[in-house]
């Protein structure tokens, strides 16, 4: 049914879900996530293992400064804000709005790297370095993991804007949105994850 | 289904026929899963053939005590290479092959989910294992044994370029079994044919299911663990550097996390494999057919709880030790129901005993020793005895020779004339079977007996006078018995193109699946029309209520096919070229392999794939 109205024009309610090969993509990507949870959670573990090896580097106490964190925190949580209006708008077939709302996704995903890379390059000039000590090790590798997903989720949510100008919006592009907008909200619950174990706990530990 | 006929029947002529090639291009481009499956094949018998090669040098090494033949670190080189190529490069694999070859049939579909996935997984694994086992050829070969412990496997204690090409390797490779693994689940998920529920599926496509599940969630746990090897070695990262604060213990877990899922991502095909096996030439069906899934669900489950049982020796203390002691106990229950539903299988059932048959039949008491060894092992405070000696040795080939790679032989002797449209040689094959079955036993049956007398493992000599050299010979002289074995199946393989093209559908005469309804090889689009799955065993089902085909659910009309891409090659290559990069500290070349490798990525989203499409009635016409 669906594709054969597509033929004539319209969309589906859930145009992501159209299709079987949307439908494969959706599934195969939340499938992905899952991969994606063991491997952050076996980041994690590491990192707890190690957090408290500090040896002769900074006192993440003293190191990490909560209000910057908290700042990049809030900017990344609006960012999967605006992804969820994406979402919302592409629902309702709006593809102007979907592209309006695609905008601050990336801009304040792209803000939270720099801030992210403003905050690494002070920590190495506080002597934090990659090979500082086993937390310091861990650190970069779990903060670092995390940053390399939000650079991509930028790269390819900026490549879908691109194609939904060209392209508009139809079964072969919704699908690709909505896949890219669960990727960014995992990327947002892990960076929750890090805020607290991270940051929180080592401020308190 | 109907719908999609529909849409393509209105976009039939609407894009530009897509470009298709022939030869060396085509294996190259191709997203069909019946070639990827035999690439898949040949490139993991390719490897298996090496890792086997290793194994027979190790064994002459070991033939009689204070040999020279091979000096102290070739022997370490050759046990490391050994081990690693067998489980990554080899039995992977050999089981993506057989799923690729038969998963889509068994359930109905035209293909699984991700086409252009299932290439990249390929080819990803394949220039993962060439990276690997170039260091034969650059001189410095990975020698801290397959499961790479730290800090021997640190930059301190390993600091050539050798433990890299196993991280980049395994590395690399691990992609495209990720990529497999969710291909296959959601592959099962989502294209089964009308009808196929989820209690309908065939043994070997639950088998495939449950160790796709395995492979999402245990092979990212190795990912992590070689990233931070590599970056303790490429960065001066301290992960397991004790002096500034690291833990080498860290490494054991994360390298078992994934390792213990990982030995039942082997088994788990192999008990598919048998049961479909089984089943067939017993002429019955599969006795305790849910009562094997859930044996099977079981197993996974309880595999990702006892990873600390490789590491009683680590000194984690006693709770956790009798913990993991007795969860590795309880996976003897769901095992031993599954021996005994493929006893009940056979009994009472009209046996026809062909080369598929007998590796199934001599799977069985092989698998069952190897689980008793398990459970002596699983006992901690026995462990401590057995702990690095041949007696491990002897077990872990025990489920993986005499277990996994019985299983696998039985189905290429099962399937490959569905995969190719030619039998194998039946006597060649019992010559295969006899000579690889008594060679495994000679040789592993008595390392058992070498460990208990206190033979260590990963030692390249040993003194004369302690008991242990005319078991060596005798084990020696088995694994020439098993070489000899191997060389008569790729005799077999090969005599087997000189024969013409064409056996029937269901060759076997017995077969209880989809698979056997269609011609052999299928067509490039499986079915011409989807089929209605009306009960388990559908196929024999229908056979016995007198009936030549399986009913159509949808009608006839033109096939939507994914086009051909070279992308994945060449996105793979990328990668390869990247593992050079990192390996050698030349930051341009690791930009430049991983940049192309994005590149592709992002033309692959620009250009949609439309496809083509395939008039199965046209076809028959012309």
């Amino acid at each position: 049914m669906s594709a054969h109205q597509h033929a004539e024009g319209h969309l589906p309610h859930e145009p992501e879900k159209a299709t079987l090969e949307g439908r494969n993509k959706v599934l195969g990507f939340w499938i992905f996530l899952g991969a994606e949870v063991v491997l952050f959670g076996t980041l994690f573990a590491t990192f707890i293992a190690l957090r408290h090896r500090v040896e002769d580097g900074p006192d993440p106490a003293h190191l990490f400064e909560l209000p910057m964190i908290f700042a990049a925190t809030m900017i990344l949580l609006t960012s999967s804000l605006m992804s969820v209006f994406a979402v919302q708008a592409m629902h309702r077939h709006n593809v102007k709005a979907l592209i309006a709302w695609l905008y601050p996704t990336v801009l304040l995903g792209l803000s939270f790297l720099v801030l992210e890379i403003y905050e690494f390059t002070h920590y190495v000039h506080e002597g934090h370095r990659m090979n500082t000590s086993a937390f310091s090790s861990a650190f970069y590798t779990l903060v670092g993991f995390h940053g390399a997903h939000v650079a991509f989720g930028i790269l390819w949510i900026s490549l879908l804007i691109g194609q939904l100008y060209k392209k508009g919006l139809t079964v072969v592009t919704a699908p690709k949105v909505y896949v890219s907008m669960i990727y960014w909200h995992f990327i947002d619950v892990v960076w929750v994850f890090i805020f607290s174990v991270v940051y929180l706990m080592q401020k308190v530990g | 289904m109907a719908t999609h006929a529909t849409h393509a029947h209105a976009h039939a002529h609407a894009h530009a026929p897509v470009k298709r090639y022939s030869g060396i291009l085509d294996w190259l481009t191709t997203v069909d899963h019946k070639k990827i499956g035999i690439l898949y094949l040949f490139a993991g018998l390719f490897f298996f053939l090496v890792g086997g090669i290793e194994a027979i040098l190790i064994r002459i090494q070991l033939i009689s005590p204070m040999n020279d033949l091979i000096p102290a670190d070739t022997f370490n080189e050759l046990i490391t290479m050994h081990g690693t190529t067998m489980i990554f490069f080899a039995a992977m694999p050999i089981i993506f092959g057989l799923m690729n070859a038969v998963v889509p049939l068994q359930i109905g579909a035209r293909d699984v989910a991700f086409p252009f996935l299932n290439a990249l997984g390929f080819w990803t694994f394949f220039f993962g294992g060439l990276l690997f086992n170039i260091s034969w050829f650059i001189g410095t070969v990975p020698d801290m044994g397959w499961t790479s412990y730290v800090p021997l496997a640190g930059p301190d204690y390993n600091s050539g370029v050798g433990v890299d090409y196993y991280v980049l390797g395994l590395q690399i490779s691990g992609i495209g079994s990720l990529l497999g693994g969710i291909n296959f689940m959601a592959t099962i998920i989502n294209m089964r044919a009308p009808g196929m529920t989820f209690m309908r599926m065939p043994m070997f496509s639950w088998a495939t299911f449950i160790t796709s599940i395995m492979i999402v969630f245990a092979f990212p746990a190795l990912t992590v663990g070689l990233v931070a090897l590599m970056f303790d070695r490429l960065f001066q990262a301290n992960f397991f550097d004790v002096n500034a604060g690291g833990n080498t213990v860290i490494w054991e877990h994360i390298f078992w996390l994934f390792g213990h899922p990982e030995v039942y991502i082997l088994i788990i095909p192999g008990f598919g494999i048998i049961s479909e096996v089984v089943s067939v030439f017993a002429k019955k069906r599969l006795f305790g057919y849910s009562s094997m899934i859930f044996s099977m669900v079981l197993i996974a489950f309880l595999g990702f709880m006892v990873w600390a049982h490789h590491m009683f020796t680590t000194g984690l203390g006693p709770v956790a030790n009798a913990l993991f002691s007795i969860a590795t106990m309880l996976i003897a229950v769901p095992t031993g129901v599954k021996i005994f539903n493929w006893l009940l299988t056979l009994w009472g059932g009209s046996i026809r005993f062909t080369t598929p048959a007998l590796f199934a039949i001599g799977f069985i008491p092989t698998f069952v020793m190897g689980g008793v060894t398990g459970v002596m092992l699983a006992s901690a405070p026995a462990d401590y005895q057995y702990h690095d000696s041949y007696f491990v040795v002897a077990h872990f080939h025990y489920v993986i020779v005499g277990g996994l790679l019985q299983g696998l032989f039985a189905g290429i002797h099962f399937w490959w004339p569905k995969m190719f449209g030619r039998m194998l040689n039946d006597t060649l094959g019992k010559w295969t079977f006899w000579t690889f079955y008594i060679g495994f036993h000679l040789t592993f049956f008595v390392q058992h007996f070498l460990g208990l007398l206190g033979m260590p493992r990963r030692v390249f000599t040993y003194l004369p006078h302690q008991g242990f050299d005319t078991m060596n010979l005798i084990s020696t002289i088995g694994a020439i018995l098993m070489g000899v074995g191997t060389v008569i199946l790729v005799i077999n393989m090969i005599q087997s193109w000189t024969k013409p093209k064409g056996v029937a559908n269901d060759p076997w005469e017995d077969g209880r699946t989809l698979e056997w309804t269609i011609s052999s090889p299928p067509p490039e689009y499986n079915f011409k029309q989807l089929p209605l799955v009306r009960a388990y065993d559908v196929w024999w089902k229908e056979k016995m209520d007198g009936n030549r085909e399986v009913p159509p659910a949808e009608p006839v009309g033109p096939i939507h096919m994914p086009s051909p891409s070279i992308l994945p090659f060449v996105m793979s290559v990328g990668l390869f070229v990247a593992g050079f990069g990192f390996m050698y500290k030349l930051h341009w070349l690791a930009i430049a392999g991983i940049g192309v490798t994005l590149v592709c990525m992002a033309v692959r989203s620009l250009f949609d794939d439309h496809g083509f499409h395939i008039d199965p009635e046209e076809e028959v016409h012309a």
